[in-house]
């Protein structure tokens, strides 16, 4: 390839990279070099370089640790439940019968409607301690429970698991109708139970897009921000923040700039290591699917 | 997605096991639940619409009203309340940004795909590593650097983050489109003589213009909807629909129909988007990795 010819190939995409590189990367630089000040913005000019001060508080910060973990809970048991309901869901679509196109739409619209008013929905309609229909439909079984203040993580996960499942749906419906059919019909042939043509032979066929779904569920699960800040704005105290929630509101509502960005950089760090382990799960998922085409 | 489908219905109706399942009585009760456990699932949503076509009175009742005289009420109200402005920025923030996301996507995926540029895996890489990582980190400086430049409350700022948020999805996903075009046609289309803007604009484009569609229709859903951007970066004059909705966190229990009504009109368009791309909604959810 000649020197212009490279450039010819390489000038569509530049626009977009640089674009990206200019979004994206130099606001962490700036992230990087706030981390390393004192800097709040209830008392100005109080700005001073204090090296490593602020990410010292934040390991010290009992409340970061458990936000931490709220984080880590809020992440894993969403993509659990919502991979083992997508699963059961798309195994049931995945056949023919009445009406399977109208029930498989009623099935993804919880994951298209805005995040913002689907937590609203959940707060005041199902979870409300007085007229929620949850609290109505569980009122024959004695149940009366004020679920955002007594379970506020549970709460925020189920409103997540509602709004995930359907997308791991998708995913796991489109791995089994990749299924290659003469293998499970010579498998029928021989005899094979379901049940066993469901472990031996459409389970590790899935694997793969499970794993997708986990790791897809997770890079967004990082950033859930509307469903903590609608339903229970991290509280009470702290039971229910994550992350993306506590450095908003140290940044936001405490000022402190200099430790909400010591925070994300901590976040960022965390999040890199665990990425970089998903990343190659996923890249396999890539390039198995690439030569397959 | 559609063709397997197409595909199995086909292969499985042949010696017509079809038919003999469809009688089968464990067919028919695993369709019946099947069909309670969707209509639980969506129940929620369809609540919510209920509740939009209520007055305010039957909308906060204990045990929840069932029976009701639907009302528009609630819509005025709500048109009343300025959603007009909230509306028209969603709207606006969404089209712009979806656009200037195929401009720059577009050209980036042929760059990746048909044409491919050295290093390609590292500018995949690249733009994949952007979604990796959790937004809150890049927040404050953006807040910083916006208010500084005078553009905090300013829509072209949602514009811009957004079109950052959705441009790595763009690119892989219409990359995705742009490997399925046959590279028989290209050849065909250059012995034939034609040039390479010709070839693109006149094989390559109409090929892939779904893919475009369906890329389009996802990056509405994640503008539309975005929430976090929003809050922190708008107040009154560019307000989108999520941050409108937020308004009514104060006075809940108060105006439940109102916030339904607002909630529906929330939810509308995407859903209805996502409706018609459903097909494709995993592809581009996923990155373009799958099928």
């Amino acid at each position: 390839m000649s020197r212009a010819e490279g450039w010819r190939r390489r000038g569509p995409l530049l626009p977009a990279l640089i674009f990206m590189i200019v979004v994206t990367q130099i606001p962490f630089l700036f992230t990087l070099f706030y981390s390393t000040q004192s800097w709040n913005l209830v008392r100005p000019g109080s700005r001073s370089f204090v090296g490593f001060d602020n990410y010292t508080a934040v390991f010290t910060d009992a409340q970061f640790w458990r936000v931490t973990l709220n984080t880590i809970l809020l992440i894993v048991g969403t993509v659990i439940v919502s991979v083992i309901l997508g699963l059961i869901f798309a195994l049931l679509l995945d056949r023919k019968f009445l009406g399977r196109g109208i029930v498989r739409t009623l099935l993804i619209t919880p994951f298209l409607v805005t995040p913002v008013a689907a937590a609203l929905l959940w707060k005041t309609s199902l979870l409300s301690p007085t007229n929620g229909l949850v609290n109505w439909a569980l009122s024959p079984f004695g149940v009366h429970t004020d679920w955002l203040s007594q379970y506020p993580l549970m709460s925020v996960i189920a409103e997540l698991v509602w709004q995930w499942t359907p997308f791991m749906m998708l995913l796991i419906l489109a791995g089994l109708q990749s299924m290659p059919n003469d293998i499970t019909e010579a498998a029928r042939v021989d005899g094979a139970t379901s049940l066993r043509l469901f472990r031996e032979l459409t389970l590790p066929h899935l694997r793969r897009f499970i794993e997708l779904g986990a790791v897809l569920g997770a890079i967004y699960l990082v950033n859930t921000f509307d469903a903590v800040y609608m339903m229970t704005s991290g509280g009470p105290g702290v039971s229910s923040a994550n992350l993306p929630f506590y450095i908003y509101q140290r940044a936001f509502l405490g000022f402190d700039i200099g430790q909400a960005a010591a925070m994300g950089v901590v976040t960022v760090i965390g999040t890199i290591v665990v990425a970089s382990l998903a990343l190659r799960l996923i890249f396999k998922s890539f390039t198995g699917n690439e030569e397959a085409v | 997605m559609s063709t397997t489908t197409g595909s199995r219905a086909s292969s499985s109706t042949i010696d017509g096991v079809e038919i003999s399942r469809r009688r089968n009585p464990r067919g028919v009760l695993l369709t019946v639940f099947t069909w309670i456990l969707a209509l639980g699932f969506f129940f929620p949503v369809l609540w919510m619409v209920l509740t939009a076509f209520k007055k305010e009175s039957d909308a906060a009742t204990n045990p929840p009203t069932f029976i009701f005289t639907p009302t528009l009420q609630q819509f005025k109200e709500v048109f009343d309340a300025g959603i007009g402005t909230p509306l028209l920025n969603s709207l606006f923030a969404t089209i712009v940004s979806t656009i200037l996301v195929l401009a720059l996507g577009v050209p980036a995926a042929f760059a990746l795909s048909l044409r491919p540029v050295r290093n390609t895996q590292d500018a995949l890489f690249f733009f994949i590593s952007t979604k990796m990582l959790p937004i809150v980190a890049a927040i404050i400086p953006l807040y910083v650097i916006v208010g500084r430049i005078g553009m905090l409350d300013n829509i072209w700022t949602l514009i811009i983050l957004y079109t950052a948020m959705n441009l790595p999805i763009a690119v892989w996903m219409m990359r995705s489109f742009f490997l399925e075009v046959p590279g028989e046609l290209l050849e065909a289309a250059s012995i034939d003589g034609a040039s390479l803007w010709t070839s693109v604009r006149e094989v390559i484009l109409p090929l892939i213009s779904p893919g475009i569609a369906a890329t389009a229709l996802i990056c509405v859903i994640f503008s539309w909807n975005e929430f976090f951007f929003a809050v922190n970066m708008t107040a009154v004059n560019a307000q989108t629909m999520p941050v409108f909705l937020t308004g009514f966190m104060s006075g809940q229990g108060l105006y439940w129909a109102q916030l339904s009504a607002a909630s529906v009109l929330a939810a509308l368009p995407v859903v209805i988007c996502g409706w018609i791309a459903q097909n494709k909604l995993v592809r581009g959810l996923s990155f373009g990795a799958i099928k």
